[in-house]
């Protein structure tokens, strides 16, 4: 074959192999810009989000301590860190004496904006937030009551 | 670490995007049949009789393989899969056009491309099969155990040496690499680990010169880690085996603790039995003299030299396929493929190769990030290092970057075992990310917590009468609103993806609290309102 038609074809394959790579970090760009934050009222695609109700007014103090108001251990108050755990097993930042309650039940973390996160590790009886069964992280606030096991317990300021 | 592990400030919902994934996947599958092809007009002047055949043949598995993973698996990275089979392709071109040199010529690509085949289908099995990747936390010692046997198999009496290494077995008549499987397998298991402990770790120990060191009962598993990569360094002579999986331990440990101790502490110790090797065999010296001075002995260091007159050879565009001479360098196919690959399509063609795989780390790394349970992060952030690691170390000894590590680059060099086990590695980090980026429901309706109280699953039934919050007892407590009413939450119609969005803890009060029943038909990717009623 011709020269100038094998290093026609040798360049035109290098460019369609940049070509991928532009395109894939086009794909991550709009992959980063084009998937909303949910809930930003305004944002015609996420109108459902902008509908959703947030009936919780939000405290205007970031929750500090966890209390306990049922279940056996009913009166423990905790300082609540960063993150951690909640659940029977010994490695639990706060374990819970409760028959009800798994090894490894739930974990209560916060968001860099204030908000407290529980989350379910997979528990037998589940982790319920104003006696909703919870199985995706989800926020609790200082209004709301956390329940686990047999065992009530709410964010206090 | 720990505590930002949740710190990603706002809800990001991600989309399925099968037709990106689709046009990415087509773009990357052609790039490596066009590699065929232009061997084949370059080498023969015409094209081979069979390409129609081999052309629909590798489409229509990168089809079905595209198929099965949007149907399964829709919120998954649409990136990844595309990268994969990109790499895979210029692999088995190049392996054919390595083929092509021998007289008559060879047919690894047919035999890899079968490889390719059941990497896939092992894949695709692991896909279908595990519905929820979190079940595989849960025997994080049984893992380890596997893993550290099939680390050391080869020093059984099943393994056998190749080319100086200790690392193949061979049973019925086949050679494998058990360590390419023992990557993942120990990644779970470090991953489940890690997730259950990185508390303990995290916190206790002594403060020694302003670290936190490791307490001594917690330096167990990092010493049975060290033990076992020490013995693939001694007894199995490869030093790359030994250094991957050691700092695959040491990095999932950093990134579940956030203690840089240990990452000083795991360094020295490597650098220790790496310089106790160094002296002690003679095998660790010559890669030293092969990566500083390879023209001191030309003959041993042959294989290195020929890797470097390769890529000088190649310059910046390469030769071009099937105009370089990639078949003078010993293993070109194999551990030297990426010289291969620099020869022929130039360093600008070896970058772009390099690039795709810092594309699927970074989106492995991506994934981790955006996972909202330790179990997920780690082990994405785990399989995303490995490879890295892996990726560097392999094609940073070919350059000279590095001593030379017989490792093997993932998805392109010969090799049965190294791919099917990067194959389930990329169906692990699909299935992390769809759950990642898979849009999460806030709340579950009351009517589903009803209807389980009919399953066997025990589930606790408050008393109707009971308040769901009981009254405030201190004074520090906020004024509490009246309504005591469980916050209802319009949910999304399960077949509306698109407008399938995640809540935000935002300030509006809406008062619309109309609570739809919710239909969840079954055969909707979208499922978000089901529970895995998984006993513990």
């Amino acid at each position: 074959m011709a020269d100038l038609i094998v290093t026609l074809l040798k360049v035109a394959f290098l460019a369609v192999l940049w070509l991928f790579v532009l395109l894939v970090a086009n794909v991550i760009r709009t992959d980063l810009f084009r998937a909303a934050p949910a809930g930003v009222p305004g944002d015609a695609k996420d109108k459902r989000a902008a509908r959703s109700p947030e009936p919780r007014k939000r405290s205007k103090h970031e929750a500090k301590v966890l209390a306990i108001d049922t279940g056996p251990q009913a009166g423990t108050r905790l300082a609540l860190v960063d993150e951690f755990r909640i659940g029977r097993s010994a490695e639990c930042a706060l374990v819970l004496d409760d028959d009800y309650v798994s090894g490894d039940h739930a974990s209560l973390a916060r968001r860099a904006n204030g908000d407290w996160v529980v989350t379910d590790l997979g528990s037998t009886n589940g982790t319920f937030v104003n006696e909703v069964r919870v199985v995706t992280p989800t926020v609790v606030t200082a209004s709301d009551s956390l329940r686990i096991g047999r065992t009530q317990m709410r964010l206090e300021t | 670490m720990s505590a930002t592990a949740l710190s990603t400030g706002e809800v990001v919902v991600h989309k399925s995007r099968p037709a990106v994934g689709l046009l990415l996947l087509l773009l990357a599958q052609a790039v490596g049949i066009s590699g065929y092809l232009l061997t084949h007009l370059d080498v023969d002047g015409h094209l081979p009789g069979a390409w129609p055949y081999v052309l629909a043949a590798w489409f229509a598995v990168g089809l079905a393989t595209h198929f099965v993973v949007t149907r399964k698996l829709p919120y998954a990275d649409p990136v990844l899969l595309p990268a994969t089979f990109l790499l895979v392709g210029l692999g088995l071109a190049m392996i054919h056009r390595i083929d092509l040199i021998a007289d008559p010529a060879r047919s690894d690509a047919q035999t890899q491309s079968l490889w390719v085949v059941l990497g896939i289908a092992a894949a695709i099995a692991v896909i279908l099969l595990v519905k929820d990747y979190r079940i595989l936390r849960r025997y994080p010692y049984l893992l380890f155990l596997a893993g550290l046997v099939l680390l050391l198999l080869p020093l059984t009496p099943l393994g056998v040496e190749l080319n100086g290494s200790r690392i193949w077995i061979r049973v019925f008549g086949y050679s494998f690499q058990p360590a390419e499987v023992a990557k993942l397998v120990l990644s779970l298991a470090f991953a489940g680990y890690l997730a259950e402990t990185k508390d303990v770790l995290a916190m206790a120990g002594p403060k020694v010169l302003g670290f936190t060191l490791p307490r001594a009962r917690d330096l167990g598993p990092i010493a049975v880690m060290w033990v076992a990569s020490m013995l693939v360094l001694i007894y199995q002579k490869d030093l790359g085996t030994s250094m991957l999986f050691f700092g695959l331990f040491v990095a999932m440990v950093y990134l579940a603790t956030g203690r840089s101790s240990w990452v000083i502490l795991g360094g020295l110790l490597f650098a220790a039995g790496g310089w106790f090797a160094y002296q002690r065999f003679a095998y660790v010296g010559v890669r030293v003299s092969s990566w500083l001075d390879p023209f001191s002995n030309y003959d041993t260091n042959y294989q290195v030299i020929q890797a470097q007159f390769g890529f000088a050879y190649g310059g910046l565009l390469g030769r071009g396929w099937g105009l370089g001479r990639p078949g003078l360098t010993p293993l070109a196919k194999s551990d030297f493929i990426t010289a291969a690959i620099g020869e022929e399509l130039g360093a600008v063609g070896l970058m772009a190769v390099i690039l795709v795989y810092g594309i699927i780390v970074a989106r492995g790394l991506r994934t981790a990030l955006s996972c909202t349970e330790p179990f997920g992060k780690l082990l994405s952030a785990g399989l995303s290092l490995v490879f890295a690691l892996q990726v560097f170390a392999i094609i940073g000894g070919v350059t000279r970057l590095l001593p030379l590590t017989g490792l093997t680059t993932p998805f392109m060099s010969q090799g049965g075992s190294s791919m099917v086990a990067n194959w389930l590695v990329m169906a692990v980090m699909l299935l992390v990310s769809h759950e990642a980026r898979r849009p999460v429901a806030v709340r579950v309706d009351e009517g589903d917590v009803a209807s389980l109280s009919a399953d066997a699953t025990q589930v606790i039934m408050l008393r109707p009468s009971q308040s769901p919050r009981p009254e405030p007892r201190t004074a520090s407590s906020p004024a509490l609103p009246d309504d005591h009413e469980p916050p209802a939450r319009a949910l999304p119609d399960p077949d509306d993806a698109e407008a399938t969005a995640a809540f935000t803890p935002g300030d509006e009060t809406s008062t619309s609290t109309a609570t739809r029943p919710i239909t969840t038909d079954p055969d909707e990717p979208t499922q978000l309102y089901r529970f895995d009623q998984e006993e513990l």
